[in-house]
């Protein structure tokens, strides 16, 4: 009797702490409603049968209790029953994956119209790399770090001559435009986390990943490293700020570029 | 033998093993301590696993003290910190739960409940252990080298963990890799012995279906294990290789400090595939026995048959299988080909289905049951609710696109603590005070076992229910500070020295287990051989503990399945598995 009850109180104290909890997703700041929704749908479903499952369990440990002259009926099998319940659940996974892997989708195409900007990550330093008027980053290597070159920018590549580069600064991104951000790492693994963009990726020292996003309300954010890169892990933080295109513009003017950086 | 059909193993006269065969212990030394009866040996595991357990516990009160209460004790620095961190993930997962589930359970339990008088082969599972131990010795030790033990998280992922300015690189990840060899090595000997002996020892009349389904988990769990975990011993080795021969297996070009190192052209992401490769299917190596063991539990004290048993055999064998193709989903955001997400998201959730159909079975075991609320069944109902909530937060992971914004943040901390930490933890006290009575012919104290479920259930569930929610703001994990964060409002400190809190009082709680295995150990009520009324072979044992060899003058014959609780028409409400009689229609054989 008292375990049911208990049951009982576990299924309607998390569904109360789910709802009336101050804890909930970071006010989203980019695209990707979708994953916000997806989640929801997610929250709806196991949570539809979290609750089924355990009242089920509550009813049966006060209704089958042992008590004097009770005896357990036997039934080894019933196909039929488990017939309907692997379908019902196969349903509830399709609903669930079928969205999850359309927006996938969406996460690894990136849009034609995406600026390239270029997120490089250190021990414990966020610094970034954005095209100059090309409009395209030239090549860059680790091989290539060292003196002046922070960087590892290739020094004989026209294209990276005009790239503008901000080390350990604050990123400024457009709003309402898309951006692919080309994530690389000098070191060990770091990953690029703004919370409100709901997007990340690992970097990896000697490799290049992406991912893209669109930022869609003004504001600073902050950038986080998600991925355990040695002691300082948790002071790897950086700020990203979401401006109008005109103050993107005019910040872009008093950047340096990388020719007048190594020159 | 399984050729021997049913209907006539009631004229089969039993089988006999000489008892010359086994190697029985001449002196202290090869009866307590080599010895190669497979239940000290089980005793062994299963003690050594627990104080190397209790050691974790400890460094969980550690982590929890610097989250909730930061600052408050100077010795735990962000080097210790992560040393603290790795050293908690890395015992629970292999050094206690693999150890005590295959090493422990499996020793204790496959000869007894197959009918063999011992495994296949005592000498090697002798070995076994004092390798295993020999691994947990060196573990030990690398707390107190000179630098510590590793800070390179339980994941040992390169190229940090073999750095210079990672903790623990004196000594330290060194002492970690080569343990782990040393365990795989050990394990693989035990691990042989107990598919062997689950294959080739079973007792007359004992078919593959008639087998309980601890039996199934423990089994199914040994195969996975076998083909696993040699992922993470080539994994360990090239490491070893990189750190101290200068190969570059998983060395890219890389800057530190300034100074570009000599290594050059290597993968990190390679050895995050070996790493999950064995990793995933641990986790169902530590959840398949946990499965099984609850199945049994669930059974015996709802006094019904576990419901639609060919399924969950089936089930075992199914999630076995999936879980090897599963194992990037750890890797979602790692910086793999993204377009492998759509393969990876499909496969997990497709587990999610004969998973599903084990919770059915467990539920539908106790409709219509007889139900007695003792120790045992009250974990295993603390284990349904635990592994649906964190099976279930699972779904959220496995969904590719919904992992992005949750993975490497307090969500995933809280979902595997809760699916494969704190279930199956309560799998492992349920089926101590299930079989304690019959490794000690004593009962465990009752009242004590109450408290320590209660405290234990819900203060597991306070502790990792709201933590969910932290990361479902963003919060990263193996984070030594979260002061200043900006998505962190100050309500969610307060969360979290709430969680703290909770941590404490249940790691309390476990000394109250602790001094219960003691008490009941000289003062516990005698249980007799078969306190629980239960079917399976290990209750029909003459002598109450079993000596070696089990069985006396002759090995038991078997002539149903292993759930014959509540037969209609019989007098008892079971029957033991080696009763003769009519076959019932529960018996798959």
């Amino acid at each position: 009797m008292f375990v049911a009850v208990i049951m009982v109180v576990i299924v309607v104290a998390s569904v109360a702490f789910h709802v009336f909890s101050p804890w909930w997703f970071s006010p989203l700041a980019s695209n990707w409603g979708y994953i916000d929704g997806t989640m929801v749908l997610t929250f709806a479903i196991t949570g539809a049968v979290f609750a089924a499952v355990v009242l089920f369990v509550a009813y049966c440990l006060y209704r089958f209790r042992h008590q004097e002259g009770r005896k357990a009926s036997y039934e080894p099998e019933n196909k039929r029953l488990e017939g309907w319940l692997t379908a019902l659940t196969a349903g509830g996974v399709i609903a669930m994956l079928t969205p999850g892997l359309f927006v996938w989708a969406q996460y690894v195409e990136v849009p034609d119209t995406a600026t390239d900007i270029e997120v490089i990550g250190q021990q414990w330093l966020w610094s970034f790399r954005l095209p100059g008027e090309d409009g395209k980053l030239g090549a860059a290597d680790n091989r290539l770090i060292g003196g002046d070159n922070t960087l590892g920018v290739s020094p004989n590549d026209p294209l990276g001559q005009d790239d503008l580069l901000i080390e350990g600064g604050e990123l400024i991104l457009p709003v309402d435009k898309p951006v692919r951000f080309l994530l690389r790492s000098v070191d060990v693994l770091h990953d690029f986390y703004v919370p409100e963009f709901r997007a990340k990726m690992d970097m990896i020292p000697g490799s290049v990943t992406y991912f893209w996003v669109t930022p869609t309300k003004t504001g600073t954010y902050e950038i986080l490293c998600a991925e355990l890169c040695g002691v300082g892990h948790s002071y790897m933080r950086g700020t990203v700020t979401v401006v109008t295109d005109e103050e993107y513009q005019e910040w872009l003017t008093s950047q340096s570029t990388f020719a007048s950086l190594s020159s | 033998m399984a050729d021997i059909p049913h209907d006539a193993s009631a004229t089969v006269p039993p089988a006999e093993l000489e008892e010359m065969e086994l190697y029985h212990a001449h002196s202290w030394w090869t009866k307590y301590v080599f010895s190669q009866d497979a239940k000290v040996i089980a005793v062994q595991y299963a003690v050594t696993a627990l104080v190397i357990g209790f050691v974790a516990l400890v460094l969980s009160w550690l982590i929890r003290l610097q989250l909730g209460f930061p600052g408050l004790v100077e010795f735990i620095d962000a080097d210790r910190y992560y040393q603290i961190i790795t050293m908690h993930g890395m015992i629970m997962v292999v050094y206690l739960l693999t150890a005590l589930f295959l090493g422990g359970f499996g020793n204790y339990l496959i000869p007894l409940m197959v009918g063999a008088r011992d495994m296949v082969f005592p000498y090697a599972n002798m070995l076994s252990f004092w390798l295993y131990f020999v691994a947990v010795m060196l573990l030990v030790i690398s707390f107190f080298v000179p630098g510590g033990p590793t800070g390179a998280g339980w994941t040992l992922y390169p190229p940090q963990a073999i750095l210079s300015n990672t903790p623990g690189q004196q000594w330290g990840i060194m002492l970690m890799l080569v343990s782990l060899i040393v365990f795989i090595i050990g394990f693989t000997m035990g691990g042989l012995n107990y598919t062997v002996t689950v294959l080739q020892a079973r007792a007359r009349g004992m078919t593959l279906m008639r087998l309980p389904l601890t039996i199934w988990g423990i089994f199914v769990a040994t195969v996975m294990a076998l083909l696993a975990f040699p992922a993470l011993f080539v994994a360990a080795v090239m490491m070893l290789f990189d750190k101290y021969l200068g190969t570059s297996f998983f060395m890219p070009t890389l800057i530190e400090m300034g100074e570009q190192l000599s290594y050059g052209g290597g993968s990190p992401i390679l050895f995050q595939h070996l790493f999950w490769f064995f990793g995933h299917p641990e986790v169902y190596i530590v959840a398949l026995p946990a499965f099984g063991i609850v199945s049994d539990l669930i059974s015996t004290h709802a006094r019904r048959n576990i419901f639609g048993y060919r399924m969950m055999v089936w089930a075992i064998v199914g999630i076995g299988v999936l879980s090897f193709v599963v194992w990037a989903h750890h890797m979602y955001v790692s910086g793999m080909n993204p377009y492998f997400g759509f393969f990876f998201a499909t496969t997990t959730l497709i587990i999610a289905v004969p998973t599903a159909i084990k919770v059915y079975n467990w539920v539908l075991t106790l409709w219509q049951g007889d139900i007695h609320f003792n120790p045992p069944m009250l974990f295993a109902l603390g284990f349904i609710v635990t592994f649906v909530n964190g099976g279930l937060s699972g779904l959220f992971l496995g969904n590719v696109v919904v992992d992005v914004p949750l993975s490497d943040t307090m969500f995933v901390v809280a979902h595997f603590h809760m699916v494969m930490g704190v279930a199956p933890i309560l799998v492992i006290f349920g089926a101590i005070y299930h079989w304690y009575p019959k490794v000690t012919g004593r009962m465990l104290g009752d009242a004590m076992a109450k408290f320590h479920f209660w405290v234990t259930f819900l203060g597991a569930y306070l502790i990792f229910f709201p933590m969910h929610y932290l990361g479902l703001m963003g919060l990263p994990r193996r984070y030594f500070e979260t002061e200043g964060i900006m998505i962190m409002p100050e309500s969610g400190h307060s969360l979290n020295a709430f969680i703290s809190i909770m941590a404490f009082i249940v790691g309390f709680a476990q000394l109250v287990f602790v001094f219960n295995l003691i008490w009941s150990l000289r003062h516990g009520r005698p249980s007799g051989p078969n306190p629980w009324r239960a079917t399976t072979l290990e209750w029909q044992t003459p002598t109450t503990p079993p000596p070696h060899g089990n069985w006396g003058d002759h090995l038991p014959n078997v002539y149903r399945w292993a759930y014959d609780y509540s037969v209609p028409g019989a007098k008892e409400d079971f029957i033991p598995q080696n009763e003769p009689g009519s076959v019932t229609k529960g018996d798959p054989a």
